[in-house]
């Protein structure tokens, strides 16, 4: 059937801000999906709180809306631009969910629009535990036994029946906690006493131990006409027990046999159709690894982060089919954009193996448990292609950007045997590295097989790597035949240097002089049954290269920014994309390389060529090598891209914008101070040095407080503040962890305001978009504050002098291109604390609420254009009549036993805007997009540092004022009530009972105002109110500035009648309100 | 030890031998299913035929013997780029190396899979020699592989004496052209009494035994060649017996009603052909094995019509003959390997029969 001419308008939901387990994927899908609907001239709405994606561009939709996704604001919406349909299948669990319930309130009927691609019952189906037992029972599809109890006799009785082990959960809890794995009767009461105790609503569900079976899933697309496909399976190598999006991923399924693969197709399928899914369906399934026995483990009736994985693993745009099937069309009528020739009917056939290795946040959160369970704890993932598996593996492992080349690496080296037996029992990210450690040793693949439940196909192919490495040790003399399977392998030069005990240059010039080089085979979704036309890449050895330059347009390459890291978001790939862009309008041929499976850079049609590749030295140097392209582009791919600066240039490639001596100059200590002081721009003082002593020197020199950190890193990754000798002594070993080719700054630490600007330079002008400013003083990080943009008490004077130290700095590094600097105003006095030549995080956010393209900009003067001819006027943007407020998101839930206070070092996942022509309003949006909607119970605890305590008594006060009754521990009581206000003793942790946790777990507590001691904390009583305040979802504030910010928020008038901005109009608005 | 692929057209791949060392002439196929290497190798379709699979990591779960589709295997090679030394599943009986070894089939690994794919696609299907022999002179060995014909393969894979499969229900004659397994199980598993008869039995000798429905199998090789049971065939459809054909019987059956069939540029071999119900619009996912197409502009519009199509390249897949209970398909619905989505075929297949019962 043909598009239902009734379609016209079509409101779309987003995913809302990164938060672990709804990330990147979603934009990518949106994207997609919005794209496709245009194609078909339907009237595209889009919200989504999240500023930070290429879907809220306003190119991507009619009407974008950059809203807190809640029901209440949907249903505002709906009002405003009446659309006649609603899909929300794109928008991960957040968006179906309010779809869910303003269906389920009849207010969609109400206001007659329908939903598109699924329907309520659908999702019911799906999403309902009751309806979706009672379906699968219907068909007869197993899923493994689970019941609902409240009391702990109960649940053993349950448990009994089903039979040991099961396992518990709590419902309501966030990041697993109080649940977990019950062998015996004694731990499941101890298990499930916990669990229902820290339960908000006290319920566990006990459910059957699937544990060690083989994860497997389809994703399975049907149109409204009941036709069904399957568009990959994927093969988790990890087996149940940890989540799918932490575990390593091949695609397609390696160990079932045609029996097994179709069983499951099957039901995937029947399951597909009897929930009546019309668009992409995800089926997850326990397959017992010793029978046929299986059994459904989850559904999700919508696009997902595997659907996005098997979209790029098979070519086949899931979310781009889906909103066609939405708009009515069958599975048969859609042409498959990969072929031009086949259509969307077909399964797609890979002729080579994916692996996705999850990209987790440790190096992050220190102090976390590295255990990986069912709770995903993945920030991001890598994907790579190849003919085989263990360079598909190796591929990815070096594409983590985690130090790792190889399957060397962990330091299991160091273990005994009995130990590192032991260590096979932890299931964790390093457990593949000490997989590789046992085989080293010789140890019996059956036996690791049996403590992992790793299938032995994989244990085995481990193995052959292991078994390189020991050849290439052993080798006296490298010959061809060794070095071409050890490449066939994804073995890079540097590593097999060090093997051979020689070093990479070697190993390349005799790869050159043996004709050993990589050729690109392309993903065509059909195994070379038909001619592809379009360029997706990936390399492998030993093979015939399929790459064609017929161009005669100038190339352009773009490097991408590798996985979705804390401090390495969403935002860069933004940058890539719209780069990509600006290039193809101004007629260059564009290539991009990257990793990322979950991103709009990785689309096939952004770039005209993709490389879906590492992002090492090595692997783009052979793309290189074969594309010889006439530049490269680095200043959006983050630190990612930045990092292969040196490279580039070394083998010839210009680098366009600012060049790697300026770039250099930016992070080189006493480069950048000479560069400050020639143009008489002050800074903190501050020092670099190398080791512990002199750092001490120095920190002693400089007076306490002093900031911390690594150069060359991104996100404040290592930061500190240090308060002590200790500190220093302490955060020396764990910045020096890893071996530090730059120097270590120290830093004289300035509690000022903190102000950000982004500016784009093309060697003659500036242009400053905006100033934002930081709601929180300097020593959070930036990425963590909440940023305000207009920025909002700065004197005129002092951004007069932002924009000239700007104009200096650009001119004084040669920026082509854009520049992100951040400066501390401290009494009216203007410093300068990082500039970085290069894309921030913040610029998607100052684009949108600016209406300044500015990556497009940047973008056109490194071509050589000017702002001028741009059309832009040099200096300082008019101001927006609007107030955008870019608020972080965290997902502190997810990572048990991570600190949760802010410090210079960055933690948020994600950001959302909040944005009005009223300040408060503003605030109050950002706060709700952020997911802090408070008043329930009006209780709150207070437990503030000594330097916060005077400013405490005000946040108290405004609190006792709105109605909230405050518990305090001992000292901060006793300050409040004698400065006046109401406060309730309540004990600490360590002190008898009832204390500050029994308050918390009575579920009765909405807000914990915990400001920590700078420093590492000696006690660890904050860091444990913190940490059960998350997992029992209280909203935690570790700053003062944050609470004051919350209070506007909740003080103000507005909350109730929303006003909602339409950022496609901004531009326009903006400039009629400068004139 | 090194093993030697020679095309047709002179192009030599270098590979790696496995399974059985002997050499072998034979015409290259290519198979895009990515599991289900040992249903392939024991369909007899692939009988004058070597199977380039085009994923590249074969034989990973090793061979389980109840998979067969047949009582050996029939290919006169297997290429593929890496195949699994480690055999891994539990019902593993033996690695795909030993199991060629077995059957002295050749095997030859290591070759650019995709590569060989690219020019078969391109150049069409092309015979090819697989030798371990690294002195050869090339322009001989050219000239016999060009000569190499699939000639007379129905009679070698098709039994040779008729059985029976008993069963309360139906009693169905299936036609060994040379039939997966799977055709057998899937009607036996309806409930029908499945007796299997060598491919050029006489009609009369098929009708004696009364069956309620005639299955014709699938089967290797050149329609054409089949003269003599095309014209059992004719004498087959003259009844009101109701058949069901697929692949070569489709085939088979089309030429006996004085359509036209062709050989194919390279065929359609794999898991994922999508083929139309031109009835209701829906589309199956469907199992190909076939070298040869029926034309549809052949088909005399009188009697018979178009049924089902390949999405892909439009071409005929399947015939409904007016008037007549008489159903054929180019596609498998017995599936092994790949998808059952079609596999409701036997189930009107049993309707059909039902009806002329009724009757």
């Amino acid at each position: 059937m043909p598009k239902n001419p009734s379609i016209k308008k079509v409101l779309v939901i987003g995913s809302g801000p990164i938060v672990i387990g709804q990330a990147a994927e979603f934009d990518y899908a949106g994207t997609q999906a919005c794209r496709s609907l245009k194609e078909e001239g339907i009237h595209v709405v889009l919200v989504n709180s999240n500023p930070a994606t290429i879907m809220t561009d306003k190119d991507i939709a009619d009407e974008v809306f950059i809203e807190p996704l809640t029901p209440e604001v949907i249903k505002k919406l709906i009002l405003k631009v009446s659309p006649d349909s609603l899909l929300p299948t794109l928008g991960g669990q957040a968006a179906l969910n309010i779809a869910m319930e303003l269906e389920e309130c009849g207010f969609l009927r109400e206001h007659k629009v329908r939903l598109i691609g699924t329907t309520g019952k659908t999702i019911r189906k799906a999403e309902d535990r009751e309806a979706f037992k009672e379906t699968m029972e219907k068909i007869g599809e197993p899923i493994a036994p689970s019941k609902i109890v409240t009391d702990a006799m109960d649940g053993l009785a349950y448990a009994r029946e089903i039979g040991f082990p099961v396992v518990l959960r709590p419902a309501y809890t966030l990041g697993g906690s109080g649940g977990g794995i019950a062998d015996d009767e004694e731990t499941f009461m101890e298990i499930i006493q916990n669990g229902l105790r820290l339960s908000r609503v006290g319920q566990v569900l006990v459910e059957k131990c699937i544990a060690g079976w083989k994860e497997v899933e389809y994703e399975v697309m049907r149109d409204g006409n009941g036709t069904c496909i399957t568009v990959c399976n994927m093969e988790n190598i990890d087996p149940v027990g940890v989540h799918t999006g932490d575990s390593i991923v091949v695609a397609p399924s390696q160990t079932l046999g045609d029996k097994e693969y179709q069983m499951l197709r099957n039901s995937a399928l029947n399951i597909i159709s009897e929930l009546g899914v019309e668009g992409g369906c995800n089926v997850q399934f326990a397959l017992h690894p010793e029978s046929f026995e299986y059994c459904v483990i989850e559904v999700n009736p919508r696009v997902s982060r595997s659907s996005a994985l098997a979209s790029k693993a098979t070519g086949y745009p899931i979310a781009k089919v889906t909103a066609k099937i939405a708009l009515g069309y069958h599975l048969d009528e859609i042409k498959n954009a990969v072929t031009g020739k086949t259509f969307a009917s077909f399964e797609p056939a890979l002729d080579y193996c994916v692996v996705k290795v999850p990209r987790l946040p440790f190096d992050k959160f220190i102090s976390a448990s590295r255990n990986l369970t069912t709770q995903m704890k993945a920030t991001g993932e890598v994907m790579s292609i190849c003919t085989n598996f263990e360079g598909a593996l190796m591929k990815a492992l070096r594409s983590l950007e985690q130090h790792v080349d190889s399957l060397m690496h962990g330091d299991f080296d160091k273990l005994s045997d009995q130990e590192l037996k032991e260590n096979l029992h932890i299931v964790d990210d390093l457990r593949i590295y000490c997989i590789a450690e046992a085989l080293r040793r010789k140890m019996d693949p059956a036996m690791i097989h049996e403590i992992t439940m790793i299938d032995r196909w994989f244990i085995d192919k481990l193995n052959n790597i292991v078994e390189m490495e020991a050849a290439l040790r052993e080798a006296k003399e490298l010959d061809g035949e060794l070095l071409l399977k050890a490449k066939e392998m994804e073995f890079p030069d540097a590593v097999i240097g060090r093997l051979i005990g020689r070093d990479e240059a070697y190993v390349k010039n005799l790869r050159r002089n043996l004709n050993i080089t990589p050729a690109y085979k392309v993903v065509d979704t059909c195994a070379a049954e038909f001619q592809a036309e379009t360029p997706y890449y990936y390399s492998c050895f030993g093979s015939f290269n399929e790459v064609e330059n017929v161009s005669e347009k100038k190339k352009i390459m773009v490097l991408g920014s590798g996985p979705i890291r804390i401090g390495q978001g969403i935002e860069f790939d933004y940058c890539s994309v719209h780069s990509v862009w600006a290039f193809k309008e101004l007629g260059y041929e564009t290539i991009i390389v990257n990793n990322n499976p979950e991103t709009v850079s990785t689309d096939f049609d952004i770039a005209d060529k993709l490389y879906f590749e590492p992002l090492t030295e090595e692997d783009v140097e052979h793309i290189v090598e074969l594309e010889k392209p006439d530049g490269a582009v680095v200043q959006f791919g983050g630190q990612t891209a930045i990092k292969l600066t040196e490279k580039l240039n070394k083998i010839g490639v210009p680098i366009l914008g600012t060049s790697a001596e300026n770039v250099d100059a930016a992070e080189d200590r006493e480069l950048f101070d000479r560069i400050l002081e020639d143009c008489c721009i002050p800074r903190p003082k501050g020092d670099t040095v190398f080791t512990k002593e002199e750092a001490l020197e120095a920190a002693n020199r400089l007076g306490y407080p002093v900031l911390i950190r690594p150069s060359y890193v991104l996100g404040g990754q290592g930061m500190q503040i240090a308060i002590s000798d200790e500190d220093i002594a302490e955060f020396m070993d764990i910045i020096q962890r890893y071996a530090q080719e730059h120097p270590i700054l120290i830093d004289k630490y300035l509690m000022g305001k903190e102000v950000e600007v982004d500016a784009v330079c093309d060697g003659e002008n500036i242009l400053i978009p905006g100033i934002m400013q930081h709601v929180e003083r300097a020593g959070i990080h930036s990425g963590d504050s909440i940023s305000v943009y207009p920025a909002r008490d700065l004197s005129p004077k002092v951004k007069r002098v932002i924009g000239h130290y700007t104009e200096l700095l650009a001119k004084a590094l040669h920026v082509i291109g854009l520049i992100n600097i951040q400066f501390i105003v401290y009494q009216e006095e203007v410093y300068v604390i990082e500039v970085n030549p290069r894309s921030s995080r913040t610029v998607p956010y100052i684009s949108k609420v600016t209406g300044i393209p500015i990556v497009d900009l940047a973008t056109k003067v490194m071509t050589g254009q000017k702002l001028v001819d741009l059309g832009y006027e040099p200096g300082l943007a008019p101001e927006s009549p609007y107030w955008a407020i870019k608020m972080p998101v965290f997902s502190f839930e997810k990572i048990r036993g991570a600190d949760i206070s802010l410090g210079p070092e960055m933690k948020s996942t994600g950001e959302c805007l909040g944005i009005s022509k009223n300040y408060e309003e503003a605030l109050y949006k950002a706060f709700l997009g952020a997911g802090v909607n408070l008043p329930k119970h009006k209780k709150m605890i207070m437990t503030v540092k000594d330097a916060d305590k005077m400013e405490a008594v005000e946040v108290g006060e405004r609190f006792a004022a709105l109605g909230y009754e405050i518990y305090a521990t001992r000292s901060t009581c006793k300050y409040l009530k004698d400065h006046g206000v109401p406060a309730r003793r309540i004990n600490k942790i360590e002190e008898a009972r009832p204390n500050l946790l029994d308050l918390i777990f009575g579920h009765q507590i909405d807000l914990i105002i915990d400001t920590p001691s700078q420093g590492i904390e000696r006690s660890k009583d904050g860091f444990v109110i913190r940490r059960h305040a998350v997992e029992t979802g209280v909203t935690c504030l570790t700053s003062i500035d944050t609470a004051n910010a919350l209070l506007t928020s909740l003080e103000s008038s507005c909350r109730e009648d929303l006003s909602l901005v339409d950022i496609a109009q901004l531009e326009k608005e903006i400039e009629e309100s400068s004139r | 030890m090194k093993a030697f692929l020679i095309l047709e057209d002179g192009t030599v791949l270098t590979g790696e031998s496995f399974g059985s060392a002997r050499e072998a002439i034979s015409e290259i196929v290519f198979n895009t299913s990515m599991t289900g290497y040992l249903e392939i190798l024991t369909d007899p379709s692939y009988a004058g035929q070597a199977v380039v699979m085009t994923y590249p990591l074969i034989g990973n779960y090793g061979i389980c013997m109840e998979d067969m589709e047949s009582g050996r295997p029939w290919p006169g090679g297997l290429i593929v780029r890496e195949y699994s030394k480690l055999a891994s599943n539990f019902r593993n009986e033996m690695t795909l190396d030993a199991f060629l070894k077995k059957y002295d089939i050749p095997g030859i690994a290591g070759v650019d899979t995709r590569h060989l794919t690219r020019i078969s696609r391109e150049h069409g299907v092309m015979n090819g020699l697989i030798t371990t022999r690294e002195n050869f002179n090339l322009e001989e060995e050219l000239e016999k592989i060009r000569a190499y014909r699939v000639k007379g393969v129905v009679r070698e894979v098709s039994c040779r004496e008729k059985r029976v499969l008993p069963g309360e229900g139906f009693r169905v004659a299936l036609m060994d052209y040379g039939a997966k397994h799977n055709i057998e199980t899937s009607l036996h598993r309806l409930g029908c009494q499945v007796t299997v008869y060598p491919a050029y039995t006489k009609a009369e000798e098929v009708l004696a035994d009364g069956p309620d429905g005639i299955m014709l199998s699938n089967g290797p090789g050149d329609p054409k060649e089949c003269g003599e049971i095309i014209e059992e065939l004719k004498k087959l459809f003259a009844t009101d017996v109701p058949i069901f054909g697929i692949c070569l019987g489709h085939q088979l059956m089309a030429l006996a009603n004085g359509a036209d069939t062709r050989k194919m540029h390279y065929g359609h071999r794999g898991a994922n052909h999508p083929v139309k119900d031109l009835k209701t619009g829906k589309v199956y996912i469907s199992s190909q094995n076939h070298g040869y197409v029926v034309r549809e502009d052949s088909l005399n519009r009188d009697l018979a019509e178009v049924s089902f199509i390949n999405v892909n390249d439009g071409s005929l897949e399947g015939i409904h003959y007016l008037g007549k209970n008489v159903m054929t398909v180019q596609f498998h619905p017995e599936a092994c390997p790949g998808p059952n989505d079609s596999s409701f075929l036997f189930q009107e297949f049993i309707n059909m029969m039902e009806v002329a019962k009724d009757a």
